[in-house]
C-alpha cells in the first residue's frame, strides 16, 4: 500500500464523511426523503468500496454490516427514527478510527452493529442473511470452496471472565480473518435484558465460515490466550453456496471485475487483513470524535473544477486582449503606452502560466490504480510480470488525465492479456518467465509521451496485412510501412478476434481508444517486433487551453499551426512553385518529404506570391510540408472549439482570436499529414489509405 | 419551434428582417444581439450555408447565410436597401440537442413587433416555394407575407447532414 493511494483515499474519505454526516443530519428533519436516504446509502457504499479497494478490510467489513442494515431503511422496511440517526452518526464517527487502525477496546463498533442488528425487521439475532456478505474483501476466495469438502463452521464464545482478563474479541476476530474466516456473525441470543446484564461478561457468541484448509490446531493457536468455548463443524458445500447468495453488493461480482477498473478487484483476505492490532491503546488515547482530530486538513485547497475552468477562460480572454493592446501600442508609437503594454504582457504571461500549472496533475495520481490492475490481472491470468513505472511526476492537464484512465486501462489489459505469453511459451522462446510491462511518461516539447511497453510476443504484421486485405481495408498491393500496417488495428472494422489469436482483443475497442486520444488532440502510435514485444505510444498535448502557435498566411487568410508540431521552415524551391503531377516531394537533407499546397487544398483564388515557404510539420515519425504564402510569426493561441455546424471540416481542429479581433483557424496537423501521405498516390485506394493514415 | 407551441401564448414578439426580396420574422427569445457586420473568417470546405466564423465578444461563432437554406439567389436584395443597412443577428438556440450560438446575415433589420398568435397561419404545403420543414408558419404583414423560419430545424439538419466535402 503506497502512501499516495492512501492519501487519495483519505482525501476522498473526508468528503464522503462530510456528505454522509450532512445527509444524516438532513434526515433528522426530513426522515422520509428517499433521495436523502439514497444519498446516505450511496456514500456508505462508496466508503465501503474504496475502503476494500485500498485494503482497509476492517473498514469494509464494518460498513458492510451497517450497510446491510441501512438497506432495510432504503427499501422502506424500516422507518427512520432518531435512534437510527444516532446509531448511524455513531457508526460514521467510527470510520476514521477504522482507517487509522485504532483499536476499539470498549467494543463500540460491535455495540453499534449489535444495536442495528436488533432493529432489523424480523431479523433473528443471528442475522442469518448477513452471513455471506460479511467480508466483502474476501468473498472471492470462499465463494469457490473445495468441491470435496465444504468449509468448516466455527462457533465460539468467551467463558468466565475472559474479558476481565484482557481478552480482545477484536484481535481474535482479526486473527480468524487472517485464517480466511468469513461471514462472521455475532449471535446475541444470550444477551439478557438490561436489568440482568453483567457488564463484565461477554455474552456474544460468534460464528463464522472457515476454509476447509484450516486445521483445528490453527484455531487452537488463535485461542491460546483466551478462555474460549469453541466448536468446529464441517458443513457441506451446498450450504456454503446458499449462504453466499442473495446480496447485491458483492464487490467481486464478475460484471464489475470484467470492466477492468481497479475497483473491480479486491484483495483476498489473506493479503488485505492487517496484522493483528497492537495491544490496546489506553482509553484516553481514543478521542471522542475521531473525525474531528484524526483527519488534519492538508496544506492544500481543493477547488471545484468549474472554478478553475472559469479562471482559465478569463485568462484566455486576457491573453487575447493583451495581444490586441500590444498591437495598438505598437501602432501608437507612444513610449509610455508601449511600456505599459509590455508590463501587461508580462503579467498576463505569469497569470497564464500560474493558471495552467494549477490545472496540472502528476501522472502518479493515475498510476496508483494501474499497479493494482496489473497485479490482479497478472495473478488471474497466471502470467507473472514486473510492472515498472517511469516518470510518475510528469504533469498533464487535469482534463487530459481524467480522460486517459480508460484508454490506458485498455492498453494495459491488452498488453497483459494478449501481448504477454504464458510462462510455458516464454520458456520455449527462451525468455525469462517473468514478463516486463513498463509504463513511462515524459515531456517532449509541448507534448507528453506516454508509453506502454511489453516484452511479449509482439504483433504479426503479415497476418494483420492478410486480415486487412481480406476485410477490404487495404488493397492487396497497397504499400504500407510497418507502422501504418500496425495502425490498422485501430480501425473500427478491424476485427482480429478469431484469425489472429495472438492479437485477439487488440482490435476490440482499440478504435475507441484512438478516438478518445484524438478527442484530446493527441495521437496514438504502435510499434511491435515479432517475438520481442509491443510498444504503444500516446502523444498528448500538455494542455487543451492555450498553446504556442505559428501564424501563417495563405491568400490573405491567416491560419495557426501548433508550434509543437512545427519541425522547420524552408523556402519552396522555385522549380516546385507550380503544381506538377506526382512531383510534390521536397528533398530535406537527403530524405523525401511530401508536401501539399494550402492554396490548392483550401481552394484559394489568385496567384501565389513569388516566394513561398514550406512549413514542415511532424507528428511521430510522419512529416509533411505545408506550402504557405507567408509566415506571420508566433502567437499565444487560446483554443476555441469549432461549432458543431463545422464538425465535418476535418482540416481544422479549432479556432483562435488574433490581436486584431479576427478569427484564425487552427489547422489539424494529423489530418494534414494524412492528406500529405495520400497526395503522391493516385486512384481510389488512396481513400481507404487516408482513413488509415489520418 | 412548432406553430402549436407558439399558439399556446396569446402574443409573440418577433424581430423582422429582410433577406433578399423576402421578409422573415424570428421570435425574440432566440435573439441575443444585433450587430453591424463583423470581419468574418472563411472556413475552407464548410459549404455555402455556414461558410464563415466571426468573433462575437471573444466567442468564435459560426455565421450562416439563410439565403442558401431557402434557395434565395445570393444577389437578390431589395433595391431599396443599401449595404449599410446590413446586420448580423446573433442567436442562441438548440442545435441537435445542445445550446449553441450562431450568427445569421440579414440585408436589413426592420423592427421588433408583438403580434397576436391567432394571426399566424400554417404554410400551405402545395403552394409554397419554400422547403416546408424549414418553416414554422407565416402571417400577413403590411407588404405581403412574413415567414417564420424554423431555425432549430434548419441548423440541426445542417449538423446531421452527411459531411460536406472538406
Amino acid at each position: 500500500m503506497t502512501d499516495d493511494m492512501t492519501a487519495i483515499f483519505r482525501d476522498e474519505l473526508r468528503d464522503l464523511l462530510d456528505s454522509l454526516e450532512r445527509g444524516l443530519l438532513d434526515l433528522t428533519s426530513n426522515p422520509d426523503d428517499p433521495s436523502l436516504i439514497n444519498q446516505v446509502f450511496r456514500d456508505l457504499h462508496t466508503v465501503k468500496g474504496s475502503g476494500a479497494m485500498f485494503g482497509f478490510a476492517d473498514l469494509a467489513a464494518f460498513i458492510h454490516k451497517f450497510e446491510t442494515f441501512f438497506e432495510h431503511v432504503r427499501s422502506g422496511r424500516l422507518k427512520i427514527t432518531p435512534e437510527i440517526i444516532r446509531l448511524s452518526l455513531a457508526a460514521r464517527d467510527q470510520i476514521p478510527g477504522l482507517v487509522d487502525g485504532i483499536p476499539d477496546p470498549d467494543g463500540q463498533r460491535a455495540a453499534i452493529l449489535a444495536a442495528v442488528t436488533a432493529l432489523m425487521p424480523g431479523a433473528t439475532p443471528a442475522a442469518a442473511t448477513d452471513a455471506a456478505t460479511d467480508a466483502p474483501a474476501g468473498a472471492d476466495t470462499e465463494t469457490d470452496p473445495p468441491a470435496a469438502e465444504g468449509p468448516s463452521r466455527l462457533v465460539f464464545r468467551f467463558v468466565g471472565d475472559a474479558l476481565g482478563l484482557g481478552a480482545q474479541p477484536e484481535i481474535i476476530l482479526d486473527e480468524l480473518r487472517a485464517l480466511g474466516a468469513t461471514g462472521i456473525v455475532a449471535d446475541l441470543d444470550d444477551v439478557p435484558t438490561l436489568d440482568s446484564l453483567q457488564v463484565d461478561q461477554c455474552l456474544f457468541t460468534w460464528s463464522m465460515d472457515l476454509p476447509a484448509t484450516v486445521a483445528e490446531s490453527d484455531i487452537e493457536e488463535v485461542f491460546v490466550f483466551a478462555e474460549v468455548d469453541w466448536t468446529l463443524t464441517r458443513s457441506t458445500a451446498t450450504e456454503a453456496d446458499q449462504a453466499t447468495q442473495g446480496h447485491d453488493f458483492d464487490l467481486t461480482d464478475p460484471e464489475t471485475a470484467d470492466t477492468g477498473t481497479p475497483q473491480g478487484h479486491v484483495a483476498a483476505p489473506q493479503a488485505a487483513a492487517p496484522a493483528p492490532l497492537p495491544p490496546a491503546a489506553p482509553l484516553a488515547a481514543v478521542p471522542d470524535h475521531p473525525a474531528a482530530t484524526q483527519m488534519p486538513q492538508a496544506a492544500t485547497i481543493r477547488v471545484p473544477a468549474e472554478r478553475l475552468d472559469a479562471l482559465m477562460d478569463s485568462v484566455g480572454e486576457l491573453v487575447i486582449v493583451e495581444a490586441r493592446l500590444t498591437e495598438l501600442a505598437r501602432l501608437s508609437r507612444d513610449p509610455a503606452l508601449m511600456s505599459t503594454a509590455e508590463q501587461i504582457t508580462r503579467l498576463a504571461a505569469g497569470l497564464r502560466d500560474a493558471t495552467m500549472t494549477m490545472r496540472m496533475v502528476p501522472m502518479r495520481s493515475l498510476v496508483a490504480r494501474f499497479r493494482r490492475l496489473v497485479m490482479d490481472l497478472s495473478a488471474n491470468l497466471g502470467k507473472p510480470v514486473t510492472f515498472s513505472v517511469l516518470g510518475e511526476d510528469t504533469e498533464l492537464d487535469k482534463t487530459v488525465i481524467e480522460k486517459l484512465a480508460d484508454p490506458l486501462v485498455h492498453i494495459l489489459r491488452n498488453a497483459l492479456d494478449h501481448g504477454m505469453e504464458t510462462v510455458a511459451q516464454r520458456a520455449e522462446a527462451g525468455k525469462s518467465p517473468v514478463g516486463v510491462i513498463e509504463l513511462s511518461a515524459e515531456h517532449s516539447g509541448a507534448e507528453v509521451l506516454i508509453r506502454v511497453r511489453d516484452d511479449g510476443r509482439g504483433m504479426n504484421a503479415d497476418r494483420i496485412r492478410a486480415k486487412a486485405v481480406a476485410q477490404g481495408l487495404i488493397g492487396a498491393d497497397t504499400v504500407l510501412s510497418q507502422q501504418q500496417l500496425l495502425s490498422l488495428v485501430f480501425e473500427p472494422g478491424f476485427s482480429t478476434a478469431e484469425a489472429i489469436t495472438e492479437l485477439s482483443g487488440r482490435g476490440v475497442g482499440m478504435d475507441v481508444v484512438r478516438r478518445t486520444i484524438e478527442s484530446l488532440r493527441g495521437q496514438i502510435e504502435i510499434e511491435s517486433a515479432l517475438g520481442k514485444g509491443t510498444t504503444v505510444t500516446l502523444r498528448l498535448p500538455l494542455t487543451l487551453a492555450i498553446i504556442e502557435g505559428l501564424l501563417i498566411e495563405v491568400a490573405g487568410e491567416k491560419y495557426t499551426l501548433p508550434m509543437a508540431s512545427v519541425h522547420e521552415i524552408v523556402a519552396l524551391p522555385p522549380e516546385k512553385a507550380t503544381a506538377k503531377r506526382g512531383g510534390d516531394f521536397l528533398d530535406i537533407r537527403g530524405s523525401f518529404v511530401p508536401f501539399l499546397r494550402l492554396r490548392h487544398l483550401f481552394d484559394c483564388k489568385g496567384d501565389p506570391p513569388g516566394e513561398q515557404n514550406v512549413v514542415i510539420v511532424q507528428s511521430g515519425e510522419a512529416r509533411v510540408g505545408i506550402v504557405v504564402d507567408r509566415i506571420v510569426g508566433t502567437n499565444q493561441t487560446v483554443i476555441k472549439q469549432m461549432s458543431k455546424l463545422h464538425s465535418s471540416v476535418r482540416a481544422v481542429s479549432g479556432a483562435t482570436i488574433l490581436g486584431d479581433g479576427s478569427v484564425a483557424l487552427i489547422l489539424d496537423v494529423g489530418h494534414l499529414i494524412g492528406n500529405g501521405r495520400v497526395a503522391p498516390t493516385e486512384s481510389g485506394k488512396s481513400d481507404s489509405l487516408k482513413e488509415v493514415a489520418a | 419551434m412548432k406553430l402549436a407551441k407558439l399558439k399556446a401564448e396569446r402574443t409573440v414578439t418577433l424581430v423582422t428582417m429582410a433577406l433578399g426580396n423576402q421578409t422573415l420574422a424570428l421570435p425574440t427569445m432566440y435573439l441575443r444581439e444585433i450587430l453591424d457586420p463583423l470581419p468574418a473568417t472563411r472556413v475552407p470546405g464548410a459549404g455555402p450555408f455556414v461558410p464563415q466564423v466571426v468573433n462575437v465578444r471573444g466567442a468564435v461563432v459560426p455565421q450562416a447565410n439563410l439565403k442558401v437554406a431557402f434557395g434565395i439567389p445570393a444577389d437578390s436584395t431589395d433595391p431599396g436597401l443599401t449595404a449599410d443597412r446590413r446586420r448580423i443577428l446573433v442567436l442562441e438556440l438548440q442545435i441537435d440537442g445542445e445550446n449553441a450560438m450562431v450568427a445569421i446575415e440579414a440585408d436589413a433589420v426592420h423592427e421588433v413587433a408583438t403580434i397576436e398568435t391567432e394571426r399566424l397561419e400554417t404554410v400551405p404545403a402545395a403552394a409554397s416555394e419554400w422547403p416546408p420543414e424549414y418553416l414554422t408558419g407565416l402571417y400577413r404583414g403590411q407588404d405581403g407575407f412574413v415567414l417564420l423560419p424554423d431555425l432549430p430545424a434548419i441548423f440541426s439538419a445542417q449538423v446531421t447532414r452527411p459531411a460536406a466535402v472538406s
